[in-house]
């Protein structure tokens, strides 16, 4: 016998059950088709501006850093005072998400490239698919429009989020993913970033900056209808 | 990495532990650090007892489905262009996932942080088969350095002091600059942080550990603070994904569910720094990722655990809250243990993984004083379950005789209330007058273990039944 026949088996041995009974199946099938959400915290469930100043404080508590900005085209130039105020070279990795491509990199003096990371990149620039109220966490979706390496690989991670895209809580960000990719299908990879990476395994001191990012910055472009 | 076990050498191990001035000082941030977290974190949100009720239901539902949860998981991976492997033990575990690798021309491999990866011994697997396996969480760089275990299961190399990585550092890492100033953290991190980045860029296959299973969507879950684990399984060739058969759950809620008691209860932050979702492996247009996606789903005796006393066992998510608020871990730390699992959830899940025959000593070290199991975000009975094992233990004969003879003698005049409370009236007065002089005994027969540390109070007035009947107490 295989090990997986072996194994669910003794399972079932164990559970009492055949494996066949309608009732199990019909419970377990309706609780992947349904989803329920269980219980929710109230501290995310805000209006557009509540949910801006709670990711913002959240974010904050972390470590990670927020500017806003009225417009898109204002997000070069906040991108350019970031990389000047924090004394690093005018440098920017980012993918083929058309909304940071289409933005105007010319006013400033930052040198892009485009393509993933090969682990030799200072800064790197990513457009967020959404973002936790209740935790300050943002939600980024691999693919060529926003490779994973330049989640993890650069120095300095700076994020750019539509504030129209702040979610109350995770269960309204996987519902958007649900509605984008389709009902249990999901990007190859979807990382929730809290803040830049840390680590305490020293003498359990809090140290950023371990493997991933030292620094995370969130330009969250204002919603004009908000 | 070892997974020879020291467990039944339990008490000497204690004894070493209590008498190493180092690793107390170490042990002095688990008391105190963790511990506050967790309360600060818990008191913030409202709803947090609400979701380890939560929690803990999702688990349960789970494991009752379990069978049926694992075939449907196995579809969705198989779909994403996974594949999934089912291991009995260890042995088959370790492998598949060195065929995995070998088959690749793999090198080295990256691993991130998993315990199930140090319950199955695969690094030693790997480097048996001519390979390498590099830890790359700072804590397990650190101890795989010095050829350690884990002493915790989310902060491994807790037991150590800077000073100690530092010569560490120095010893392994000698073609950097001599003279190179190694006493801040920050430092030490910043070494480790440029030593691992070459590794894992160079490194063939990652491997992971998963956090959580998702049954509807056939996506692995892990959560890191420092990102190491994301480096790994996106760098590689190949992702492998080793875990236990009940870190699978149904939905993406469920997740989301979970994840609020998760990192509140282990470090005390509201969310880990990376959470992330992978499913399957790179697609077509994508610019990085791994080409090949496996998961290694390890039984190791769990599947005889489900319908039976330790069921409750496997809602476990491997936060450390019981061992963060346990007297016995703040006193001997993660090594006396001996297994892989130290702590109060190691002391109930060791039994069950090396035979309680080995595994006996975890279960009775232990005050019952419950901190665990009010502390455990899926509410697990601990203090009742090393219950379950020391009854195992004593009817299986497997305790030592003068205390199979002592708890003889005790059970039977406790099932003797008249002969118990005569034998306790006569021996009160005894006793009282025997210890008059100082009040206590320095001390005993049969009670030398117990006299060596400490004095035995030698009894005032009347035995506590006849002070309870006297104040006129209920009674059945």
């Amino acid at each position: 016998m295989s090990a997986r026949d072996e194994i669910l088996a003794t399972i079932r041995r164990s559970l009492g059950v055949a494996g066949t009974e309608a009732p199990r199946r019909a419970s377990v099938d309706q609780r992947m088709a349904n989803a329920p959400a269980g219980v929710v915290p109230a501290r995310g469930q805000l209006d557009a501006a509540g949910r801006l100043a709670l990711f913002r404080d959240e974010a904050g508590r972390v470590q990670a850093t927020v500017a806003v900005v009225a417009s898109a085209a204002d997000a070069p130039a906040e991108i350019a005072r970031y990389l000047r105020d924090q004394n690093l070279p005018a440098t920017l990795r980012m993918g083929d998400d058309p909304r940071l491509k289409a933005l105007d990199w010319s006013q400033t003096a930052i040198a892009v490239s485009h393509g993933a990371s090969e682990g030799d990149d200072l800064n790197s620039v990513s457009h967020a698919f959404g973002a936790i109220a209740e935790t300050g966490t943002l939600a980024l979706t691999s693919g060529p429009d926003n490779p994973t390496t330049l989640n993890f690989l650069a120095d300095n991670h700076i994020v750019v989020l539509d504030q129209k895209d702040i979610a109350a809580d995770m269960e309204s960000v996987l519902a958007r993913l649900r509605a984008a990719h389709g009902k249990a299908l999901m990007p190859r990879v979807v990382n929730f970033i809290t803040g830049p990476s840390r680590s305490g395994d020293i003498e359990q001191k809090l140290l950023l900056g371990a493997h991933g990012p030292r620094r995370l910055h969130v330009v969250v472009i204002a919603d004009a209808e908000a | 990495m070892t997974v020879h076990s020291t467990t039944p050498q339990f008490k000497q191990n204690a004894h070493a532990a209590l008498r190493d001035a180092q690793l107390q000082q170490a042990l002095g941030n688990v008391r105190v650090n963790f511990v506050e977290r967790r309360a600060t974190a818990a008191a913030r949100l409202p709803e947090f007892e609400a979701l380890r009720d939560s929690a803990r239901d999702i688990k349960n539902h789970t494991l009752a489905h379990l069978d049926l949860y694992l075939e449907a998981y196995e579809k969705k991976v198989t779909e994403a262009g996974g594949h999934v492997h089912f291991a009995r033990d260890s042995a088959e575990a370790c492998a598949v996932i060195v065929d995995i690798c070998k088959s690749r021309g793999a090198r080295t491999v990256a691993k991130g942080k998993s315990m199930v990866s140090e319950e199955i011994g695969l690094n030693a697997a790997i480097e048996a088969a001519g390979m390498r396996a590099i830890e790359t969480d700072l804590g397990e760089y650190i101890i795989q350095l010095r050829g350690e275990t884990p002493s915790h299961i989310i902060a491994p190399a807790v037991h150590l002091n800077k000073e100690q990585v530092e010569q560490d550092f120095r010893r392994v890492h000698v073609d950097l600059d001599k003279d190179r100033d190694l006493t801040a953290p920050e430092s030490l991190l910043a070494e480790a942080r440029a030593v691992l980045r070459e590794q894992f860029l160079s490194a063939d296959i990652g491997v992971t550990g998963a956090n959580f299973l998702i049954a509807e969507t056939g996506t692995s879950i892990i959560v890191t603070n420092e990102g190491n684990g994301d480096l790994s399984q996106t760098l590689g060739r190949a992702h492998i994904v080793v875990a236990s058969l009940e870190k699978v759950i149904p939905t993406l809620e469920d997740a989301a569910q979970i994840l609020r008691v998760l990192a509140r209860s282990a470090t005390g932050q509201d969310m880990s720094v990376y959470t992330t979702l992978s499913t399957g492996p790179r697609r077509p247009g994508d610019p990085d990722g791994p080409e090949e996606y496996h998961v290694v789903l390890v039984d190791n005796g769990r599947s005889s655990m489900l319908g039976g006393a330790f069921q409750d066992m496997l809602r476990c998510i491997r936060c450390a809250a019981c061992m963060n608020h346990c007297p016995v871990y703040h006193a001997v730390g993660g090594h006396a243990y001996g297994s892989v699992y130290p702590g109060p959830m190691g002391a109930v899940l060791t039994p069950s993984l090396i035979g309680v025959d080995k595994g006996g000593n975890l279960p009775n070290a232990s005050t019952f004083c419950g901190r665990c199991e009010s502390v455990c975000p899926v509410r697990i009975p601990l203090p009742k379950m090393m219950r379950h094992w020391r009854e195992r233990e004593f009817e299986r004969h497997l305790s030592p005789a003068g205390q199979r003879y002592g708890l003889g003698v005790w059970g039977f005049f406790a099932r003797r209330p008249t002969l118990y409370r005569w034998a306790t009236a006569m021996a009160m007065p005894l006793m009282a007058f025997a210890g008059k002089t100082r009040g206590r005994f320095a001390s005993l027969p049969f009670a030398g273990g117990w006299t060596q540390y400490r004095d035995m109070p030698a009894p005032q007035g009347k035995t506590f039944q006849t002070q309870w009947k006297a104040r006129g107490g209920r009674t059945r």
